[in-house]
């Protein structure tokens, strides 16, 4: 018996006692009113009988496992194993794949014999513990079937349990920040253990190859992470904004403004796709098509390190994709100005343009900048262009024809591959993305707070 | 005020002016245009250039190939052929061999390696379908090889051009749909390569994602928007949501990597964590969709419900949750399409992986389309490019499904109050 079985037991006793429950009350409606439907005290009653089980069993499978294993190490066989704790493991771990069918067979004999121990003891404890399980599953129903009577709140208890799941679902949000916090800061502690944290936030130069051996020279690996950074927003705030705003404003501004409702009705879904086109596709457009048009640019234009993995490729294919992002901040923030400020400085006699330039403009400003921010973030954590677009060389330059590389790109370069979980190399890639998580979430919230203050200036 | 001179709306500069500020006018308004017409141009030239590189690959060259089954040491019985063994039997014979002696025999020593392994696939289905055949001498219509298949689409180098004009003169070469590259998986060689098996990965995957993201984000709207008290906790959850929808897509695959690999040890690869990872990304989109919606639910339903004696519970799952499902399963599905075609925190959890045969369940290793279409965009062999386009449509086909149920969702069951 495993403990999957016992899980499916509990799961019909559940259903079984909810039902009975359900038929209980029922049959009490008919005698008088119930304080609560017959299906609440059905759903009082399975809960209790599933419940506390699935807790048990819950805590139950880790120790499980623990006793298992001392089982089979007190066995006959067990004891034949080799003491040094190192091959006992790797056998036992083989055993166990042997043992759950996932492999036919291990590379030391040993395994094979030890697996079918192993099976006997975990079908033995699984039954303990299923057994104790659907003690408790059946006692807990009894004992909640007994309340069910015509005054009993069950409503009230099931809608309690109701308010837990909703607010445990809440919670993820927040675990899931506290994990990438908890994450990356707990790995970046130990590249900066194996690192000064000092020579990776100054340093200027960035070659991630560690030597093999300790007798190898040159290579010794280097994690200054300025030139990563500058590549980062030299692509992402630099030349993608130079792409994006001018578009992104102008086209939300002769969307709004100018053009006729109902071109506008297909218009502005024809650039949202923009921003659907997944970003793989965009990132091949841009290595295959757009960066041997910009490396023939840059010959043409006589800068002869022009370099067929430009800045100015994943840059401009990376501002087109934020386009509509831009467009549709500024949309929200150009209608939110409020009519009377348009009517007024129509009447006054100014045009269209004029109007726009000085009157709708500066008053949306704090949303479109705050806008433009979210886009820098966006734009800052993109990946795929960048790796696909962009090179791997770390240059420190202001060259949109020369190639320059990203954080994202070096954290795909560092963690694809061969990996070892605790060389620097690894490690580096969490630090960098602890980076990154750092400045676009500061990004995020000037950008956010911006936006607020300036939506209920208007309010 | 009385002092000065009034405007003289009749003056030749006057008039001057105003030309001038029509022309700024004009000038403005045409570079908005402009700025419209030039991201739709880009975004046609993006489809376009995919879809004339891409078209190539759904197409497949086949040649005739008159096989001579006697003569070849294939070693096959007819009669043996017949029980659910069959197929491996085959794949245990050496085909490649054959069909390069029958090649050589039809066409010459240059002919010796125009086929690849999809005519070896194509062939091994032939005879487990029919091993009558092994009997005959057929000509067979097999799948070219990728080097004779890029120079019958496109001009390429000599020798191969050269085997085209034969099989062309001899009307031994015919183009027809590549249904290899809808049913097959990752391969060496670019003329056998399919993306079902990236498919089914990216299924399994969104199964996982929404199977986790939809409830759990659900629930999570539900309690926020109806229940949760104001207080920090309440304003923590929804900081930590709205960061979360802001956060950069890599960042949740090295929380993958940290967590569901290093410190749950599931297996790498494989679509549960893909699933589990892109779930979380998912989630705060689904959160905030469904806040939105059930924003929109008007308070009057909530009165009328409570009104009768319905409890706080019952009013928003019978009622208000019903009413604002078109808005949240919209939501969900720009979400998951959003998660459909992210590829960085996959490569994060190692679903990069060369994997020749599709996935048999949520734990087996898998890729999914965008990171095939990654790792395709990788290969030097130019018979990927066509390959990597046509993987692209297919991705690009399943988005505009996607979306266009989240638009037909919206415009059939969303209410206007």
């Amino acid at each position: 018996m495993s403990l999957g079985l016992a899980l499916l037991a509990i799961l019909i006793v559940a259903f079984g006692a909810g039902w009975l429950g359900f038929g209980r009350a029922c049959r009490l409606r008919t005698a008088g009113r119930l304080h609560s439907l017959p299906s609440y005290h059905g759903a009082y009653v399975a809960l209790w009988a599933a419940i506390p089980a699935l807790l048990l069993l819950a805590v139950w499978a880790p120790v499980q496992s623990q006793l298992v294993d001392q089982a089979v190490l007190a066995s006959p066989e067990g004891q034949a194993l080799p003491t040094v704790e190192m091959q006992r493991e790797s056998i036992l771990s083989e055993a166990r794949e042997i043992a759950s069918g996932e492999r036919e067979q291990g590379f030391n004999p040993e395994s094979t014999t030890l697996a079918p121990r192993i099976v006997k003891e975990q079908s033995r404890f699984a039954l303990m513990g299923g057994a104790a399980a659907l003690l408790v599953a059946l006692v807990a129903a009894a004992l909640a079937s007994r309340r069910t009577s015509a005054d009993f709140r069950a409503r009230t208890s099931v809608e309690r349990w109701f308010m837990v799941v909703l607010f445990a679902a809440s919670l993820i949000a927040i675990l899931t920040t506290l994990g990438i916090l908890l994450s990356l800061m707990f790995e970046s502690l130990r590249f900066f253990s194996l690192y000064p944290a000092t020579s990776f936030i100054f340093g200027l130069e960035w070659s991630p190859q560690t030597a093999i051996r300790a007798d190898q020279a040159g290579s010794s690996g280097a994690f200054g992470s300025i030139p990563l950074l500058w590549g980062t927003f030299f692509i992402g705030a630099i030349i993608a904004m130079v792409v994006a705003i001018p578009l992104g404003l102008m086209s939300a501004i002769y969307l709004t403004q100018y053009a006729h409702p109902r071109v506008r009705a297909w218009l502005k879904p024809i650039l949202e796709i923009l921003a659907g086109v997944p970003t793989v596709v965009y990132g091949y457009f841009a290595a295959l098509t757009v960066a041997p048009m910009v490396r023939s640019l840059g010959l043409a234009l006589g800068v002869t390190s022009a370099s067929s993995e430009s800045a100015l490729a994943a840059g401009s294919v990376m501002g087109i994709m934020i386009i509509p992002f831009i467009s549709s901040m500024a949309d929200d923030s150009i209608a939110a100005v409020p009519q009377a400020m348009r009517d007024g400085s129509l009447a006054m006699g100014a045009t269209k343009s004029e109007t726009i330039r000085r009157v709708l403009l500066p008053a949306a400003l704090p949303g479109v900048m705050g806008g433009i921010l979210l886009a820098v973030s966006r734009a800052i954590g993109e990946t795929m262009i960048v790796v696909m677009a962009a090179g791997l060389a770390a240059n420190l330059t202001a060259n949109p024809f020369a190639s320059v590389t990203t954080v994202t790109v070096q954290i795909v370069q560092l963690l694809t591959g061969d990996q070892e979980f605790d060389s620097a190399k690894t490690l580096a890639a969490f630090a960098l993305g602890l980076a990154l998580f750092l400045i676009t979430l500061l990004l995020n919230l000037i950008a956010l707070h911006i936006v607020r203050r300036f939506q209920e200036q208007y309010e | 005020m009385s002092s000065s001179t009034p405007t003289r709306w009749t003056d030749g500069s006057m008039h001057k002016r105003v030309r001038r500020r029509y022309a700024a006018e004009r000038r403005f308004r045409a570079f908005g245009f402009a700025a419209v017409a030039i991201s739709v141009l880009f975004l046609a030239f993006l489809l376009f250039s995919m879809g004339s590189k891409g078209l190539g690959g759904f197409v497949q060259y086949q040649a005739a190939l008159p096989i001579d089954f006697a003569k070849s040491s294939l070693f096959l019985d007819p009669a043996t052929l017949r029980g659910p063994d069959a197929a491996q039997t085959v794949a245990g014979a050496d085909l490649e061999t054959a069909i390069s002696q029958a090649a050589t025999a039809a066409y010459g020593s240059d002919a010796a390696e125009m086929f690849g392994d999809a005519a070896v696939n194509v062939l091994t289905r032939q005879i487990v379908a029919d091993p009558n055949i092994l009997t005959g001498t057929p000509t067979l219509w097999l799948p070219v090889g990728s080097k004779v298949d890029v120079a019958a689409k496109h001009d390429a180098d000599a020798p191969s051009e050269h085997l085209v004009n034969l099989l062309r003169s001899r009307h031994a070469l015919r183009a027809a749909f590549n249904m290899e590259f809808l049913t097959q998986s990752d391969s060496t060689d670019p003329s056998a390569v399919g993306v079902w098996g990236a498919l089914k990965g990216t299924f399994l995957t969104i199964l996982v994602t929404i199977g986790l993201a939809f409830p759990v984000g659900v629930l999570a709207a539900v309690y926020l928007e109806e229940f949760a008290a104001r207080n920090r906790w309440t304003d923590a959850i929804e900081v930590s949501i709205n960061n979360l929808a802001a956060v950069p897509s890599i960042i949740f695959g090295l929380l993958g990597l940290a967590v569901f690999l290093n410190v749950m040890n599931l297996p790498r690869s494989a679509p549960l964590v893909g699933g589990l990872t892109l779930a979380l990304m998912t989630m705060p989109v689904i959160v905030i969709a469904g806040r939105n919606a059930i924003k929109t639910v008007p308070p009057s339903i909530r009165d009328a419900a409570l009104g009768v004696g319905a409890s706080k519970m019952q009013v928003v799952f019978h009622h208000v949750l019903p009413l604002a499902l078109p808005g949240i399963l919209t939501g969900t599905i720009i979400g998951m399409a959003r998660a459909l075609g992210e590829t960085a925190p996959l490569l994060m959890i190692g679903m990069r992986a060369f994997i020749a045969a599709p996935p048999t369940g949520i734990t087996a290793p898998a890729t999914v389309l965008p990171v095939q279409i990654f790792l395709w965009s990788d290969e030097v062999d130019r018979g990927f490019v066509e390959k990597t386009s046509a993987a692209i449509i297919v991705l690009l086909l399943f988005m505009l499904v996607m979306n266009g149920l989240a638009i037909y969702l919206r415009n059939r069951f969303e209410r206007r109050w």
